[in-house]
């Protein structure tokens, strides 16, 4: 059925299967594939998207269920202008294999969004969804810090 | 510097370069480059396998996959600093499977010597056999070998390629080359006319090479600095492209299900429900599983899970004990291997003590985030794949064999992985996506494997167990003798790679084991091999990862039995048998405050690991809390001769260790009927933010040769936090995962 639905500020009409999970909406039919499929039953984090500004785990968030403004890694900021969270990653260099840096980035900034000035415990349990196996984990914290820090001075 | 002209002689002796078509250089051994892989279009001119120029500018060719340790940026980094181009510019691709890339450190890091006692002429002699690879076929990223395998090489092919282009450049002017100097991308003349490279790149291919000398380390302006990662901005921004991400015209997506029965037959399906699914387009006979070619991911996936199938048992014992029964079995027959055997294990000095344990390890999957996938497209014009591999040369023959053609047709495209940890160097992937798209002539389909099919698809690190005998006197370790057995990871990927895998005693089995630099005057390894064919693969540090927990736990049993502190035991015995070794475990020692007592509620634990040519020593501190027990820091120092870009070593000794740890509190794969229990991240969990330690990191430097950085972390991991586990409660943990005995903070 058509179904409608805003990404990163541009509307889009797809004629899909209600059941169909937004992750394989935003990858396979309009090609946004910065947003990654882990492990399908939203416990890696991977696929992490904002519903007006909530952290969602796409894989498991049916079309037919969304309602809402969608935000993905590509809708917070572009290689040549980053956002300041993407910016303190990329400072950091946080990334190693990088797959699951999307999800972090989308998760941390549904978290900074919320709380401008996390502690090491807020962001343990905001972050703890997201799963990296390379263990990038003190530079996605000491990102996150650096982020907080640079807006809110 | 003599050494370098010889390199460059060697390699570069026939280095004339033709422009179209490709170019083959001199090589040693049989004297002549394998053919340059380049093809170069008109207007572009390949100066080296390495190095490619084009109007736009100079391309480095880094062809070692990226799976997140950093290969590129370093590589880049090394023909950069001979090269002399701006960071700024520097452009890297991996380029396409080709001998000439083949890795000259892999095949030194099988030989049998312990590492830590390298001297010159093993050193050279690991060189020398280093072309071995070239004829192999090895053109694999692995091994903790790329900075070994490049850390010359690449410097000489960006040295070569800046005197070619100062020597054309010399003819045009009607200078001396040695009134010529470089800078960013264009020969300077004492004027101060600039001519970048481009412009004198085709002159410069018509050219000899001459002899080089390298620069020294003090005017390195790249190396030994951490240099911002090239793939950085792509990976913060949804932008960067790995496999799963291949987006071609009109494509198709796939999914598949092989029997969980590893290696059985299928019997029959009936897939009546998959193709009354909207979008579904073909079902696929794997003979050994199913897929279904769809519009969409999601569509495969469900559709291919629908099917019902009968599959046939599998070609090992059906369940985790009978397994584990066959790899004990292993020690009644004669060791495969004996590679340490100093002094007299049988006989025990006067009024020592004697214990003896025995340690148990299980199976364990890759779990890399980034599920196995590949993309091919097969067509009159040959078959084109992208697919994340560590091994793009078996990939293209294996493919081509699949596909029935010349491996010459077979395009392999190696875009970025999301984790590889030994998994991506197996071809499976590649053959059954394959496979999958001849069904469908003309369009690219993506295969990709959902995450239940990836864990139950692996080629595991193998279940272990190890039977070890000590004894100390007087304070100190007097006898070590100690027995592991095993499935053969080595045969068995070699096996797959190229039909062959040579007999004779294996170093991997007891790789982390027989080779650690401690002076236990009778000192004895022996390594038994279990015949299974539960499929193994290489696992992040391999042997070393069980190994090093059997060895290094073990050694601390010791030291408790001496009445000793555990890390002055091990200081006492590896002083004098290897200093950097020492140095790293004085240097956990100094960072963490290390006093040998621990207050109530709070345990430490050390551990010490040489593998791939370095020595890593970590130290972990634990808390008992009201929620369980947590990780609370780590401290890890390691030597790795010189230290090319200090900021991805800290990042990957990091990585490192928490891989292990993962693996040490929650990593098992167990077997029911032949078939593999865990399918997903609920019952095959990682570390997580919330459980993992701040962690501080040294990186020394005064090992004579240059180490692997990409798995050394690893192996210390797990005992350290077992050693620190006994400290904190009085319980020996002698068997992983450690999740079944203990509760922590997750």
């Amino acid at each position: 059925m058509s179904t409608r639905i805003t990404v990163n500020g541009t509307e889009h009409e797809v004629d899909l299967a209600e059941d169909m999970p937004l992750l394989w909406v935003l990858r396979d039919v309009l090609n946004l594939t910065g947003t990654k499929f882990g492990c399908g039953v939203a416990s890696c984090g991977a696929c992490t998207v904002q519903i007006d500004g909530q952290a969602v785990r796409s894989c498991v968030m049916p079309l037919g269920q969304v309602s809402g403004a969608i935000t993905t890694i590509e809708g917070l900021g572009t290689p040549e202008a980053p956002s300041a969270l993407q910016q303190a990653w990329i400072d950091h260099q946080v990334a190693q294999c990088g797959y699951c840096q999307s999800g972090q980035i989308v998760q941390a900034a549904a978290l900074l969004a919320e709380l401008p000035d996390p502690t090491d415990e807020q962001i343990d349990a905001a972050m703890a969804g997201n799963l990296c196996r390379c263990g990038t984990y003190p530079r996605i914290r000491a990102a996150i810090h650096a982020a907080a820090q640079r807006s809110g001075s | 510097m003599s050494r370098a002209g010889t390199i460059a002689r060697r390699t570069f002796l026939f280095g004339a370069v033709a422009i179209t078509g490709g170019v083959a250089f001199g090589v040693w051994q049989i004297r002549k480059d394998p053919p340059n892989p380049l093809k170069t279009a008109a207007g572009e001119t390949a100066l080296s396998p390495f190095v490619l120029i084009d109007a736009e500018g100079v391309t480095l060719i880094a062809p070692r996959a990226e799976m997140g340790q950093g290969v590129q940026t370093t590589w880049a980094a090394l023909l950069a600093e001979e090269l002399d181009i701006a960071w700024e510019d520097v452009r890297v691709l991996h380029g396409p499977p080709a001998k000439a890339y083949y890795n000259s450190a892999m095949v030194a890091e099988g030989l049998p010597g312990k590492g830590y006692d390298t001297s010159e002429f093993q050193h050279s002699l690991g060189e020398s056999l280093g072309g071995i690879g070239k004829l192999m076929d090895l053109q694999v990223t692995g091994g903790s070998t790329s900075m070994r395998d490049g850390f010359e090489r690449m410097r000489v092919a960006g040295a070569t390629a800046r005197e070619m282009l100062k020597a054309a450049a010399a003819q045009r002017l009607g200078l001396d080359v040695t009134q010529l100097g470089t800078e960013n991308g264009a020969v300077v003349s004492p004027d101060g006319t600039r001519l970048p490279y481009p412009d004198l790149a085709e002159d410069a291919a018509r050219l000899s090479p001459p002899d080089i000398e390298l620069r020294p380390q003090s005017e390195w302006r790249y190396l030994g600095r951490t240099m911002p990662r090239l793939d950085m901005v792509s990976k913060s921004t949804g932008t960067a492209t790995f496999g799963i991400d291949v987006r071609q015209p009109d494509m198709r997506f796939a999914s598949l299900r092989m029997n969980p029965a590893q290696g059985g037959a299928m019997l029959n399906f009936d897939a009546t429900a998959a193709q009354a699914m909207p979008g579904v387009e073909k079902i696929v006979d794997l003979d050994t599983g199913v897929a279904v070619i769809a519009t969409n991911t999601w569509t495969a996936i469900r559709a291919v899970n629908s099917i019902d199938v009968h599959w046939g048992p599998a070609l090992y014992p059906d369940s985790t004990e009978a397994i584990f029964g066959t790899i004990a079995a292993a020690f009644d027959a004669d060791a495969n291997s004996t590679m340490r055997d100093d002094g007299d294990a049988d006989s025990l000095p006067d009024a020592a003590t004697t214990i003896e344990a025995e340690y148990r390890v299980p199976f364990l999957a890759h779990a890399a985030m980034e599920p196995m996938n590949a993309t091919a497209r097969i067509s009159a014009d040959g078959l084109e794949l992208w697919c994340g591999n560590q091994s793009p040369l078996f990939v293209q023959t294996h493919c081509a064999d699949a596909a029935g053609i010349d491996a010459e047709r077979v395009t392999v495209h190696t875009p970025f992985m999301g984790g590889g940890f030994g998994r991506r160097g197996e071809v499976d992937v590649a053959v059954l996506a394959t496979r999958i798209a001849m069904a469908l002539p003309g369009t690219a389909v993506q295969t990709v494997w959902s995450r239940e099919e990836d864990m139950r698809h692996d080629f595991y690190r193998p279940g272990a167990i190890a039977r070890m005998r000590g004894a100390v006197a007087n304070g100190t370790a007097v006898m070590l003798d100690a027995q592991v057995a095993a499935p053969n990871v080595t045969a068995q990927a070699l096996t797959r790679w190229s039909g062959f895998a040579p007999p004779g005693p294996d170093k991997t089995t007891v790789d982390g084991l027989f080779n650690q630099p401690y002076g236990i005057p009778n000192y004895r390894v022996r390594g038994h091999i279990a015949d299974l064919a539960v499929p193994v693969g290489f696992w992040r540090s391999v042997g070393a990862s069980h190994n090093g927990f059997f060895h290094e736990s073990f050694i601390d049993e010791l030291a408790h039995a001496a009445g000793a502190d555990p890390l002055a035991f091990r200081l006492s015995l590896v002083r004098d048998v290897h200093a950097p070794s020492a140095g790293v475990l004085e240097a956990v020692r100094d960072m963490s405050g290390w006093t040998g007592d621990t207050p109530e509620g709070v345990g430490r634990g050390v551990a010490l690991c040489h593998s791939f040519g370095t020595p890593v020593a970590q130290v972990i501190e634990l808390r008992q809390t009201d929620a369980g027990i947590r990780i609370a820091d780590a401290w890890i120092a390691c030597d790795v001769g010189t230290a090319l870009d200090p900021g991805n070593i800290e990042a990957q000794m990091t990585g490192g260790m928490i891989y292990g740890l993962s693996a040490a509190l929650h990593g098992e794969i167990t077997f029911k009927n032949g078939a593999v229990q865990q399918g997903n991240f609920p019952d095959y969990d990682s570390l997580r933010m919330s459980g993992s330690p701040k962690v501080a990191v040294k990186v020394l430097e005064t090992n004579r040769f240059l180490g692997g950085v990409g798995e050394p972390g690893t192996p210390p991991a797990a005992p350290a936090l077992a050693n620190a586990l006994f400290d904190l409660t009085g319980i020996r943990a002698r068997e992983l995962p450690l999740k079944h005995q203990f509760s922590f903070v997750t």
